[in-house]
């Protein structure tokens, strides 16, 4: 085991360098000069070459990356072009609000995916798997800025049951921050909804073959023990996989819903800076997002292997 | 996105006839459905100039907002008077050839790279998958948006981006039937009597990888159609005129409380559209795996 997370995290590295590389070149693709975003009126040649002496944008390019890297590590991810804020700072003080959407929005879909998953698998053919495969191809092609909208005009704008927009810290205020989160969670979650409760559904109708549930079964256990004792444990390991990927891939889900919910987090941020061409913030939450997404796959993997350990790592 | 390469072993040599997707169809319900669907939508596509009952940029503004169902208008009119079945129908003339060129672009690119990395193996390989790996490493949508952000916003880079995306997908799945295929008596025979690599890999490899690549190009159609929808509701595919229906749910969702079918139909349009391609993606699926088979 000691030997597969070395030889995991060996492998990482040039991948990691790789992804660098690639944020880092992000800023170089982009057509036109930073410094002229910068300046924006004045634009006299010594202006620019000041702008571009402050910046390291006069070094060459290998230069550049390898203080951009070294900056990185240290916690400083450079400066937002429009509001010169750090820029570690504007995605530090977003997060909060991308985490709260996340994680209720994950919540939701397994609470959803569970149960409706485990009961098609038990009850294959039956409404209830129907409706479960129907809701599991529809969530994956339906998509969820367009879930949102029509929550917002079914829930919020018509029925006046939730608010619309509006972000209130858990901590500040539990009962408010819920109903805030509750429209962005469920547009958010749905398209994890239809993964999970596929992911279940298989996973268990295969377990629920297995020779021990039969034996279970024979020793006189209930049906209902059977399947949620002794085979919903096994069934939800591939579940576990999914999720963690999921939680990876939080910032990715946010930049839509949180442009449409207009939720004060980390993917709105990114929409804005786009708009704004601060390339800078751009780039910071391009790097976060890869790097989450990363260690989120090295810890399934991990994960994996300790919660099924009839998976090998020789 | 439900796009888990779906990797179909080869269970002999050389399939010199392409895959009979009629003859799938027919044993398959899904298959028939999924395919209809799309060539209903392409269809639509290839025939709006004729079908479309006004110009889905003219503007009208003294027919503005007129709800679904009007003289006229069958599914109403937008803020300026633009006929939104006319634009519905023009819309599939932007989606479907955005997802044409992504999956073009994955294809071609992906299925080079998984070509050369499973055939030649050893460091090529390696470096390779290296570079697929880092791809990988970026959640889909946030690495699309992050090159249309650099390009600039436009429905070219937005096509562009998807297909980067895709890339990784297409390398991945080729190199493992390759991998699978190279050790096969056909292919050792094959090299043995003196054929050159690119014989092997044209001839013999290419038609093996055929029915996986299938699968693919039909989910990644709906990952790119869904992926394009996003960029250009976000402003950074297609740009005003255009009939888009991703920017027309941007416009539609400022006149929601009062006019809510301006947001909704453009985005029953995208539904559909991508569930045609998932269902005949995952029903070709079902149908093509020998393990699935029942």
């Amino acid at each position: 085991m000691t030997t597969y997370v070395l030889r995991r995290l060996v492998l990482m590295v040039p991948v990691a360098f790789l992804v660098t590389v690639g944020v880092f070149m992000l800023i170089h693709l982009t057509p036109g000069d930073p410094a002229l975003i910068i300046l924006g009126e004045d634009r006299s040649p010594q202006a620019i070459a000041q702008i571009h002496q402050e910046l390291g944008l006069d070094k060459p390019l290998y230069v550049q990356y390898v203080i951009w890297i070294d900056n990185v590590v240290h916690g400083d991810w450079g400066r937002s072009i429009t509001t010169h804020e750090p820029v570690a700072g504007a995605i530090t003080e977003r997060l909060p609000a991308t985490i709260e959407l996340g994680v209720v929005a994950l919540i939701w879909s397994l609470l959803v995916a569970i149960p409706l998953g485990t009961v098609a698998a038990v009850r294959r053919g039956s409404v209830v798997d129907k409706l479960a495969t129907g809701i599991a191809v529809a969530g994956v092609s339906v998509p969820n800025f367009f879930i949102g909208i029509v929550l917002i005009f079914v829930l919020s704008v018509s029925a006046r049951l939730f608010p619309f927009g509006g972000y209130v810290p858990f901590f500040q205020d539990p009962w408010e921050s819920l109903r805030h989160v509750a429209l962005p969670a469920i547009a958010l979650g749905t398209a994890g909804t239809a993964i999970n409760m596929r992911f279940t559904r298989s996973s268990m109708i295969e377990v629920l073959g297995l020779d021990y549930i039969r034996t279970a079964r024979a020793k006189g256990a209930s049906w209902r023990r059977v399947v949620f004792i002794h085979a919903l444990k096994n069934a939800l390991i591939p579940v576990v996989t999914i999720v963690g990927l999921q939680i990876g891939g939080i910032i990715e889900g946010a930049v839509v819903t949180e442009t449409v919910f207009t939720w004060p987090g980390v993917g709105r941020l990114a929409v804005e800076s786009i708009f704004n061409r601060d390339y800078t913030v751009v780039q910071g939450v391009v790097l976060l997002a890869a790097f989450s997404y990363m260690v989120a796959n090295l810890v399934v993997d991990l994960v994996y292997g300790w919660l099924d350990p009839r998976i090998s790592y020789a | 996105m439900s796009n888990a390469p779906a990797i179909v072993a080869a269970e002999g040599p050389i399939r010199r006839r392409p895959v009979a997707l009629l003859e799938l169809a027919r044993k398959n319900r899904g298959v028939l459905v999924g395919l209809a669907l799309v060539a209903v939508l392409f269809l639509v596509a290839l025939l709006a100039p004729v079908i479309s009952p006004h110009d889905p940029i003219a503007t009208e503004p003294d027919n503005a907002y007129l709800p679904p169902l009007s003289p006229g208008h069958a599914l109403g009119t937008d803020e300026l008077g633009r006929d939104q079945i006319s634009r519905i129908l023009w819309g599939a003339r932007i989606s479907l050839p955005v997802a044409f060129v992504a999956v073009a672009v994955g294809l071609v690119a992906g299925g080079l790279i998984g070509l050369v990395s499973g055939y030649a193996g050893g460091l090529t390989d390696l470096l390779l998958m290296r570079v697929i790996d880092a791809l990988l490493a970026f959640p889909a949508l946030i690495l699309a948006i992050a090159l249309v952000a650099a390009l600039g916003p436009s429905l070219r880079n937005a096509m562009i981006a998807i297909g980067i995306v895709a890339i990784p997908a297409y390398a991945r799945l080729v190199r493992a039937v390759v991998l699978q295929l190279k050790p096969m008596e056909f292919v050792v025979a094959t090299r043995s009597l003196g054929a050159t690599p690119v014989r092997i890999v044209l001839r013999h490899l290419i038609p093996n990888l055929m029915n996986p690549v299938l699968v693919q190009v039909s989910l990644s159609a709906g990952f790119a159609i869904l992926a394009e929808a996003v960029l250009s509701f976000l402003g950074l595919g297609a740009q005003p005129p255009t009939p888009d229906w991703g920017q027309m749910i941007t416009t539609g969702r400022t006149f929601l409380p009062n006019d809510p079918w301006l947001a909704i139909i453009p985005g029953v349009a995208i539904s559909i559209t991508v569930y045609s391609f998932n269902l005949l993606g995952d029903s070709l699926r079902d149908a093509l795996d020998p393990r699935l088979r029942r």
